[in-house]
């Protein structure tokens, strides 16, 4: 078992005759994805990468029965793609695109919370589960499958923090980028409930960063009930205060959104925390080794 | 992207948004014909740049001269811009290096009832544009937000349905506003939802926004600042970019398709990706280093980035060693090694260098570096990276 993809995943690319969508599908392909066809207007009838290229995503969903799609097309057209995924059926939308404009962000949100489609993304490295299905531009070697989910707002960070996962031994459920856009399809929480459920993810490492207070609301969803050991990272702590933010941005999360009190959140959560972005894998293995501890204890008392 | 308070006041004022009459000048003597074309008896002198606290703010050539001045007479007015004008106005968003600057802007004094907040932003949680206002107005709002929590009253928008007539009332009631300006709150308000939404702006701020005696609501002071990745389709608004009011490194930076912002430490920093730049911040600060700069040259640095990237951190004069941290995914180690290589070759490299390579091809990439005869400090992985970083710079 996995979160969102798996080696069943019929996956499309929206952007495929592209130079970046081109290079990634074929990426993916090498990788075991199962992508079954390509989305760019203007090219339906052709074929690139080996796959079908359609005009439209309904055609290509008609045609294929792709259940998730990834979206390498520019950012003055990223609304467009993810709302007409959505439209066709798609259940899985990962937009890798960087740079769409947040406004266009707030009207895609809208829509999709009247619908059934989850949107991972934009401004995100993509899903993978290790050995199955990599839907983005992650190097795939790093991975290796096993118990740990990895949910990330960054790109190579996650790769560094996979990375050290799988040389100490410990391979990954499904990892996800959530992106790093003001606004993002999915929140920690959102996946974190998937994570809950699955029964293979056995822990999460949950790599945050400085802004907003994803964290912080991820932190409160642990604290609720969340029932599998968790480890974090939060990159920013040396970041100065104010230098991406404006004035009333700053506002919004009243006082929150710096590193310190994402740290203060999760830390009281009882989460534990990676001092080190070297030390990310060893914080997972010792929120492991306490859960385990924990276990025996309650297991010897009951 | 930010622009000056002129700039604001004339996309209000297009916009129907009501602000005060005033002229920009450049020298004291349109600074002094701007005042009789205003025609009253007093007006205010306020230096453009793009910083806040310009009130408090002083002239770092005239220290008794202040950012903003109100002035009785044309001749005062000219001699008040001729001390500010080309001069350096140092405030408390500046930094102690200031700014220096270039316009002024000449505008005709009101009659102030009350002083409240107001701006509209993006609330990234709820995904919506929100409408922030408080009765504290003409102060730092986050204090009042920290102080006074119960001051500060949002509303979230539909950007397409715009800021509706219930919502104003909502706010307005608020705000305590009743007659005349409670009336022109409906206007005003929902014309500013219309200028965030319109312009896809990331901030609108008037502080403070005026209650006059006579009931009409202003803006007293404005500023706007706009969704740098949705510039694409304002090319009007991208015009109004100011490249003297950016740091030149940082904007230098841009343009290569770097993403650069300087620090107070003394070691550089060039990094793959913003979340491992941040962290390679917080590990060189972690093993005792100070970090001078926080630099992403993206995922796929290839030799004329990484070569301008060290250009940029090598001009810096506080930086006595650099730290290269990369993670190679899809672009391979060996690519990078060869950047690495001939950007150093070309830029005369006056201070320690550190490399941390890691991903694939990592072990190639490494003897490159290796059998370079260049001296290049190898790192086997992060901690190790720090330490030899941090005690290169002799800290």
């Amino acid at each position: 078992m996995s979160i969102l993809v798996d080696k069943n995943t019929r996956v499309l690319c929206q952007g495929i005759t592209g130079h970046a969508g081109g290079f990634h599908t074929r990426q993916c392909i090498a990788y075991g994805t199962r992508v079954v066809g390509g989305v760019t207007p203007g090219k339906g009838g052709t074929s690139a990468e080996g796959v079908p290229v359609f005009d439209t995503v309904a055609e290509a969903v008609e045609k294929t029965g792709a259940e998730a799609t990834m979206i390498f097309v520019p950012p003055a057209f990223a609304a467009d793609a993810i709302l007409e995924a959505a439209d066709a059926g798609i259940r899985t939308i990962v937009a890798v695109t960087e740079g769409v404009p947040v406004l266009d962000m707030v009207r895609v949100a809208a829509v999709l919370a009247r619908g059934r489609a989850r949107l991972i993304g934009p401004n995100c490295p993509g899903v993978i589960t290790p050995e199955e299905c990599k839907i983005g531009i992650m190097p795939g070697y790093i991975h290796k499958a096993g118990p740990i989910g990895v949910l990330s707002r960054s790109g190579t960070l996650t790769y560094e923090a996979v990375w050290q996962l799988t040389r100490i031994g410990l391979g990954q459920s499904t990892c996800v980028g959530l992106g790093g856009d003001p606004i993002v399809g999915s929140s920690f929480v959102d996946l974190l409930e998937l994570f809950e459920a699955d029964p293979q993810t056995e822990g999460v490492l949950l790599i945050g960063e400085i802004g907003g207070t994803a964290e912080e609301q991820a932190a409160a969803f642990i604290a609720g009930g969340f029932s599998k050991p968790v480890a974090a990272f939060i990159a920013g702590r040396t970041a100065p205060p104010g230098k991406r933010m404006g004035h009333a941005g700053a506002i919004i999360s009243a006082g929150k959104g710096t590193a310190a009190d994402k740290l203060a959140a999760l830390a009281k959560a009882g989460i534990e925390l990676a001092e080190s972005p070297a030390e990310m894998g060893a914080a997972m293995q010792r929120a492991l080794a306490r859960a385990a501890m924990r276990e025996q204890r309650d297991g010897r008392v009951g | 992207m930010k622009i000056h308070e002129y700039q604001a006041k004339r996309i209000l004022h297009e916009s129907g948004v009501r602000v005060p009459r005033g002229v920009v000048a450049d020298s004291p003597q349109a600074a002094a014909g701007g005042f009789d074309e205003l025609g009253g008896p007093l007006a205010v002198v306020k230096a453009q740049i793009h910083a806040g606290g310009r009130g408090k703010g002083t002239i770092l050539e005239h220290p008794e001269q202040r950012g903003v001045q109100l002035v009785r007479s044309a001749g005062e007015a000219a001699e008040v811009a001729a001390r500010i004008l080309g001069q350096t106005l140092v405030t408390v968003q500046t930094g102690p290096a200031g700014r220096r600057v270039r316009h002024v802007l000449v505008e005709e004094g009101c009659q102030v009832a009350r002083e409240l907040y107001l701006a509209i932003a993006v609330d990234r949680a709820a995904a919506r544009p929100v409408v922030i206002a408080s009765s504290r107005g003409g102060m730092d709002i986050e204090k009042v937000a920290a102080e006074n929590p119960g001051l500060v009253f949002r509303e979230p928008f539909d950007p397409d349905a715009g800021l509706m007539p219930y919502q104003v009332r909502k706010l307005a009631q608020k705000l305590a506003l009743a007659g005349p300006a409670a009336r022109a709150a409906d206007g005003f308000m929902r014309a500013l939802g219309r200028v965030f939404a319109g312009n896809d702006c990331s901030l609108v701020e008037v502080n403070p926004l005026v209650v006059t005696a006579d009931g009409e609501l202003l803006a007293l002071d404005a500023k706007i600042s706009f969704d740098d990745n949705a510039l694409f389709r304002h090319p009007d608004l991208a015009a109004l970019r100011d490249l003297s009011e950016e740091d030149p490194a940082e904007a230098r930076a841009s343009e290569t398709g770097l993403s650069y912002v300087k620090l107070a430490g003394n070691i550089g920093c060039l990094v793959n990706g913003a979340g491992l730049a941040m962290s390679t911040m917080d590990l060189v600060k972690l093993h005792g280093g100070e970090p001078a700069n926080f630099l992403d040259v993206g995922g796929g640095a290839n030799v004329d980035q990484v070569t301008e990237a060290f250009r940029i951190l090598l001009e810096d004069g506080d930086v006595n060693a650099v730290l290269v941290n990369i993670f190679g995914g899809i672009m391979r180690c060996t690519t990078i090694a060869e950047a690495i290589l001939a950007a150093y070759r070309s830029v005369g490299f006056r201070a320690p260098l550190v490399v941390r390579l890691e991903g694939t091809e990592v072990d190639q990439g490494r003897r490159m570096l290796a059998e370079s005869g260049l001296d290049i400090i190898a790192a086997e992985g992060l901690t190790d990276a720090a330490v030899k970083v941090v005690a290169a710079a002799g800290g």
